[in-house]
């Protein structure tokens, strides 16, 4: 009997403690410019954890970003001061320290996340606190459809998909077979939308097989593929499995060009394909050191000098997600989030390093791709699509 | 008579104050603590459930995760995907009134801790022939599998998981009231069984199994129960935490997420309330607290647990308890030593 009452006391006295603790200030406390000594800005990245590489590099690029901004004088009259928390590649950690950013730290914008479901798992929160967010590398769509405050500085899938779709017709390819992740949402995704966009363009779409992540043995569906005499396969997969099923490819004899899309892009891709996927295309996040653009070839030596290795598509979008947000912060009528928020939507021709950027109606990015061709065992850029040469 | 007025009465103060308390928190408590303890709470439930089965008990699994999994999928697939289906006919099952969710959540609570109770039950059988490692292995294999599974299964999203939960544990301010009434259910149910008969046996399974087997306890019946309890409770930690996160993806019921609630029960002291939830409170509140170290963050917290395990073995509490006095009216001082 009594060991109840001394439970619910014990709990009582507990959560009151923290609560005395918690207990601060309520809301997001946000000054003009005159109340501000510096602008604060969150970041959440997955710095440990299973994808701790992604989280690391965006995190870099968007550091080196605010760092450039503050040297150049700041925002304003103000510094931009960065709160970085790491979310373990967990979502519900990511939860936790987005709501911390955002009631702690009193942030005005949020930047964040690689992985779709991070992503997702942190944007009702931005929404509901209404603090813009600004996803420099999720490309899952429904990302930005959580609310009007959340925005993505990369293209979607369904850009990807049909710029594939526009390269494979202007290919001159008539018939592509396509071969998807059955568990990959990513997979699915895009092989849907090529599907449609190819057909749209005249193409045939001679047929359809499935794998699963972790699969080894291809060769069956790889043989009703090549039944099917395709000019071309659509593999939309990530770079693990992707290099064995070209191996396979080659050896029964399957000779037709392999199309992908950025899950491609990895150095690991060509060391587990070795020479299989010469004469091979898929297409990027418009990045690469043979893009001759001054801007780019800056990022490359700044990024060098300052974290010591040669930077890769992620960290340039953390930057040019940076670089976004500095330039809408510079727009806003006042540090609000509300007029960051209407700042970071009329976003036009934003030149940065991955591309022009436009926010669209959907808060998306409309910005160019590439395609990278595999010559040997060496990657080459081969074709630029800007948004409206797909929009035709 | 007088003891059954008592218990009344402790069992309506503990809702009238949890109820309370809840109202006043969620007014006063700034968002970032609040979801910390919320966290506390389910990481409490699934502690506390899993030292019945490792602790009190004595087996050894390693897959509560698999069970937390089944709870947070089943009861959001019923606000998610099976609800809107029969709500038309049913309409008095509508969510957005404070009664209706309140109805809805019951539902997700009962079937989410059936299916994990039954999950329970079928990785209970296995642990009659099983033993130590062997079980441990059966049980991860277990957790692994419902992973899998989950990525596999386009219905609830596959790797993207379930987004878009209705958050009716927060309606009518109530996340907190719902989340700590099942920590004190799984802690009073913890206790209840260590203090009576039947949970001897228990412990008597955990102590010598062979020896308890030849006194005439069920040990396959003990083992069993334990299995199903302890997973139905982690069944309604997952239920409550999904609809608090609003979103799910099987990512969160990993296999770290297994070795930490085992953790939790190691750390606090196998077989101790107390120290199961002490242990969850530490390691939910301690990665929170070490934030300002930025990276080196998750080194120090693993030092710190390396620690925290050289220097007490048996754990935070080894075996002791805070706070729980004699269940039972005092007994005759002279019984048990006449004879």
């Amino acid at each position: 009997m009594k060991g109840t009452y001394m439970l619910a006391t014990g709990i009582l006295a507990v959560s009151l403690v923290l609560c005395g603790y918690g207990c601060r200030s309520h809301g997001v406390k946000i000054g003009g410019p005159g109340g501000l000594q510096e602008i604060p800005v969150g970041d959440f990245s997955s710095l440990t954890g299973d994808t701790a590489t992604f989280g690391t590099s965006t995190h870099n690029g968007l550091a080196l970003a605010i760092e450039q901004a503050n040297a150049a004088g700041g925002v304003k009259n103000l510094p931009i001061k960065l709160y970085t928390e790491d979310d373990q590649s967990m979502p519900d950690v990511a939860r936790t320290v987005v709501t911390k950013l955002i009631t702690e730290d009193h942030v005005i914008a949020v930047v964040g996340e690689v992985a779709s479901t991070r992503s997702l798992a942190a944007a009702p929160i931005c929404q509901q606190y209404k603090i813009p967010m600004i996803t420099p590398a999720s490309t899952n769509p429904a990302v930005t459809q959580k609310g009007d405050y959340i925005f993505r500085t990369c293209f979607t899938d369904d850009f990807q998909a049909a710029v594939m779709a526009h390269f494979a017709h202007d290919q001159g390819y008539k018939r592509v077979a396509v071969f998807k992740d059955i568990r990959n949402d990513y997979s699915i995704g895009i092989a849907k939308i090529f599907e449609a966009e190819f057909t749209k363009l005249g193409g045939t779409i001679t047929g359809e097989q499935t794998y699963q992540e972790g699969d080894t043995d291809f060769k069956a569906q790889l043989n009703t593929l090549k039944g099917q005499n395709p000019d071309a396969v659509l593999i939309p997969g990530y770079y693990s499995e992707v290099g064995t099923i070209a191996r396979q490819a080659r050896e029964i004899g399957l000779n037709v060009p392999l199309l992908g899309c950025d899950g491609w892009d990895s150095p690991k891709l060509i060391q587990a394909a070795g020479n299989a996927l010469n004469g091979c295309y898929f297409s990027d996040h418009y990045f690469s050191k043979d893009i001759k653009d001054p801007a780019m070839q800056k990022f490359f030596a700044d990024y060098k000098a300052k974290y010591g290795y040669t930077p890769d598509a992620l960290a340039a979008l953390g930057f040019d997600a940076g670089n976004l947000l500095v330039d809408a912060l510079k727009r806003a009528k006042s540090l609000t989030p509300s007029d960051l928020r209407d700042a970071l939507a009329t976003t036009k021709d934003f030149p940065g390093i991955t591309g022009k950027i436009t926010i669209d109606a959907n808060r998306n990015a409309r910005k160019a791709a590439i395609i990278m061709k595999i010559v040997g065992e060496k990657k080459v850029l081969y074709k630029v699509y800007t948004p409206e040469e797909i929009d035709q | 008579m007088r003891i059954l007025m008592l218990r009344v009465i402790a069992i309506l103060v503990t809702f009238i104050g949890l109820y309370m308390l809840s109202q006043f928190v969620t007014y006063q408590m700034d968002p970032y603590y609040f979801q910390v303890l919320i966290e506390c709470g389910v990481y409490i439930i699934l502690a506390v459930s899993l030292n019945l089965i490792n602790g009190i008990t004595g087996q050894f699994s390693i897959g509560h995760a698999g069970f937390f999994a089944v709870g947070a999928y089943v009861g959001a697939a019923w606000t998610m995907i099976w609800q809107p289906m029969v709500v038309e006919r049913y309409s008095f099952l509508q969510m957005g009134t404070l009664h209706g969710d309140i109805l809805n959540l019951l539902i997700a609570l009962i079937l989410g801790m059936t299916s994990a109770g039954m999950a329970g039950f079928v990785v209970g059988l296995p642990s009659l022939r099983l033993r130590g490692d062997y079980l441990a292995i059966a049980t991860l294999g277990f957790a692994e599998v419902i992973y899998v599974l989950l990525l596999n299964i386009n219905s609830v999203g596959g790797a993207r998981g379930l987004n878009g939960i209705p958050t009716l544990i927060s309606s009518g301010n109530l996340a907190l009231f719902w989340v700590f009434l099942f920590v004190i259910i799984s802690i009073v149910l913890s206790r209840n069984i260590m203090q009576s008969v039947r949970g001897l046996t228990w412990l008597s399974v955990r102590e010598d199994e062979i020896a308890a087997d030849a006194m005439g306890v069920d040990t396959t019946k003990v083992k069993v129960t334990a299995f199903v309890i302890g997973s139905a409770l982690a069944g309604a930690a997952g239920v409550l935490y999904a609809h608090f996160l609003t979103g799910i993806s099987p990512d969160i019921f990993s296999m770290n997420t297994s070795i930490l609630i085992t953790t939790m029960v190691v750390l606090g002291g196998s077989g101790s309330v107390t120290g199961s939830v002490i242990a969850a409170i530490v390691l939910i509140v301690l990665p929170e607290v070490l934030r300002f170290l930025k990276n080196d963050r998750m080194v120090i917290y693993s030092v710190l647990l390396i620690v925290m395990m050289l220097t007490r073995p048996q754990g935070i509490f080894g075996t002791k308890e805070i706070g729980f006095p004699k269940w039972r009216r005092k007994q005759p001082k002279t019984e048990g030593r006449s004879a």
